[in-house]
């Protein structure tokens, strides 16, 4: 299957701040935060179209998230996830003896996945099972 | 229908205290003058509520009472050996008073959401000291305003038309007077309204400031391109540094959560330093809850330290890296966790939020979260700033009083009530009066 090298960031985006301030248990927050943004090269490299979803991968984790277009133009090669419960699937707990993990600048593999992999915030996180 | 003006906004930093609040039958109705996150927090802030005190029991979270909630999370805080306190930048100053009291009573840590946020440019402040200056001070003087790695279009979003870039100041009128630049990853949307945008290489910023300062002595950079910018280009750069009258750097979690973290910061202190050589120049953190500067000035103020103030050996003690909520975590030294407006399940990564679910966990919070989901004891609580009073501190360190524009639910506290009862029941535990 095709599959790319890129480096994750997260941040803030309108959409996920309007979206937390609706609420933590929103569709409009879920779909704020559940978004992997792209330089349009690199979706087209990995034969999808904007809107299907992708599974990125990194030492830390994984996570299935709906691609879309950049409209931000960042380098090829540099994807773009909104701050929240998705994004931190693929962060490293390690933060330099500075108290800050990295958020921004993890290595991940990114490959088309289908929809039905596609996990719930609640779905992300156990909440019976003690862990 | 009662309207109440100059109503402080609860959302960011910048602490926007021009917005008028319709409120109708206990009800706000309309936010004039907010942005669209000021406006989804006063219309949304009754959705997603948590409506009674929880306390899991078999595996489950059951509803409760406010006085058994409280004595769960006091036992919980009364038999760990280590626990953690954090969360509180969308508290009052109030309660964060109250949380450092007891942190300090049940011997725990003390740590607050700068940690994943401005921490680092705290750890630059200590290395290098700042120049910095109010919002008011950069709104009427500045003429040249530099984002670098923030981007107060989506995360401040009135801060350009209050404060710098489009405000019309006593001796700047507007953004004729001004001129912006964005350095950045990506281009933002903030980045297309800028004078120059200076696109770099992710991971670089280190880099890049320090070829500044190279141009900026008139010394050679011996390389074609640093960070993916072009030489010429930082020359350029560092020229209109030097001939603004009034300069100011605002600066995001581009260059703090990036590579380089606190290094990064010291390399804009320094670069602000040096700026002071030839004109005047001053820097700001844009900060992103609305009171995390405000936890940062009563720790300070109170404790010596701004974030991660370990109380375990009986007086406050300070090391990023090893006192910092995430470390601890990291290392799985705390047997506890008390979480404070906050919501880090969902905003660390992975192997921390599982850290965390290892030991008892309590929240206190207004609304449902990842957290509030998975933690032991529930407490809910009034809304800072819609629903009860309080002292918040702008991103520039201006104190503002916040509004109560409604009544919270029956039965619903203040972090601050909340918190004075758990002390006083641990207190009451430890058989020790206040």
């Amino acid at each position: 299957m095709t599959s790319l090298q890129v480096t994750v960031l997260s941040g803030r985006t309108l959409r996920q701040g309007v979206g937390k301030e609706a609420g933590k248990t929103s569709d409009r927050y879920r779909t704020a935060v559940s978004v992997c943004e792209m330089h349009p090269e690199d979706i087209a490299a990995l034969l999808i179209k904007p809107g299907d979803y992708v599974r990125l991968t990194t030492a830390y984790g994984t996570v299935v998230l709906k691609s879309a277009s950049s409209n931000q133009f960042p380098r090829r090669g540099v994807v773009y996830i909104p701050y929240g419960p998705y994004a931190n699937q693929l962060f490293g707990p390690d933060t330099d003896s500075s108290g800050m993990p990295t958020f921004k600048g993890t290595i991940a593999t990114v490959e088309p996945a289908g929809p039905e992999q596609f996990k719930k915030i609640e779905e992300l996180f156990d909440a019976e099972a003690k862990i | 229908m009662q309207t109440y003006q100059d109503v402080v906004c609860t959302v960011c930093g910048c602490l926007c205290d021009d917005i008028e609040v319709d409120v109708d039958g206990n009800k706000v109705m309309k936010a004039r003058n907010a942005c669209a996150m000021g406006t989804s927090k006063f219309l949304s802030y009754t959705h997603d509520r948590i409506e009674t005190p929880m306390v899991r029991k078999n595996g489950s979270t059951q509803p409760a009472n406010l006085d058994e909630a409280v004595t769960k999370v006091a036992e919980m805080l009364v038999n760990a050996k280590y626990p953690a306190i954090y969360g509180l930048a969308l508290s009052s100053c109030e309660a964060v008073k109250v949380a450092i009291e007891l942190t300090e009573e049940v011997g725990g840590v003390m740590d607050n959401q700068s940690v994943v946020c401005h921490g680092p440019g705290v750890l630059g402040l200590h290395e290098i000291g700042v120049s910095t200056c109010s919002l008011g001070e950069i709104k009427h003087r500045a003429d040249l305003i530099i984002c670098w790695g923030c981007n107060p279009d989506e995360a401040h979003p009135r801060h350009f038309e209050r404060y710098s870039y489009t405000a019309k100041g006593r001796w700047r009128n507007g953004k004729a007077d001004r001129k912006l630049v964005v350095v950045d990853v990506r281009q933002t949307s903030t980045a297309r309204k800028a004078d120059k945008f200076v696109q770099i290489d992710q991971g670089k910023d280190y880099e890049l400031v320090n070829a500044l300062r190279t141009a900026l002595r008139n010394e050679q950079i011996q390389q074609e391109k640093v960070a993916g910018v072009p030489v010429e280009d930082i020359e350029e750069l560092a020229e209109l540094l030097r001939n603004a009258e009034f300069g100011v750097i605002l600066f995001g979690l581009g260059v703090t959560q990036t590579v380089g973290k606190g290094r990064n910061i010291d390399g804009l202190f320094s670069l602000t330093r040096d700026l002071n050589k030839y004109t005047k120049f001053q820097i700001m953190p844009a900060r992103g809850h609305f009171n995390v500067n405000g936890v940062n000035e009563v720790s300070a103020w109170q404790t010596g330290f701004p974030y991660g103030i370990d109380f375990s050996h009986g007086y406050p003690w300070y090391n990023p890296g090893e006192t910092t909520v995430t470390d601890i975590v990291r290392r799985g030294e705390n047997d506890a966790m008390l979480v404070i407006a906050s919501d880090p399940i969902a905003h660390f990564p992975k192997d921390l939020a599982n850290r965390i679910r290892k030991s008892p966990l309590a929240a206190i919070d207004p609304v449902h979260s990842v957290t509030t989901l998975v933690a032991d004891v529930v407490i809910p609580s009034a809304f800072a700033g819609i629903e009860c009073e309080g002292i918040a501190y702008r991103m520039d360190g201006v104190a503002l009083p916040l509004k109560k524009v409604v009544e919270p639910s029956q039965g619903v506290l203040s972090d601050e009530d909340i918190l004075k009862k758990i002390l006083g029941k641990v207190r009451e535990l430890k058989g020790r009066s206040g």
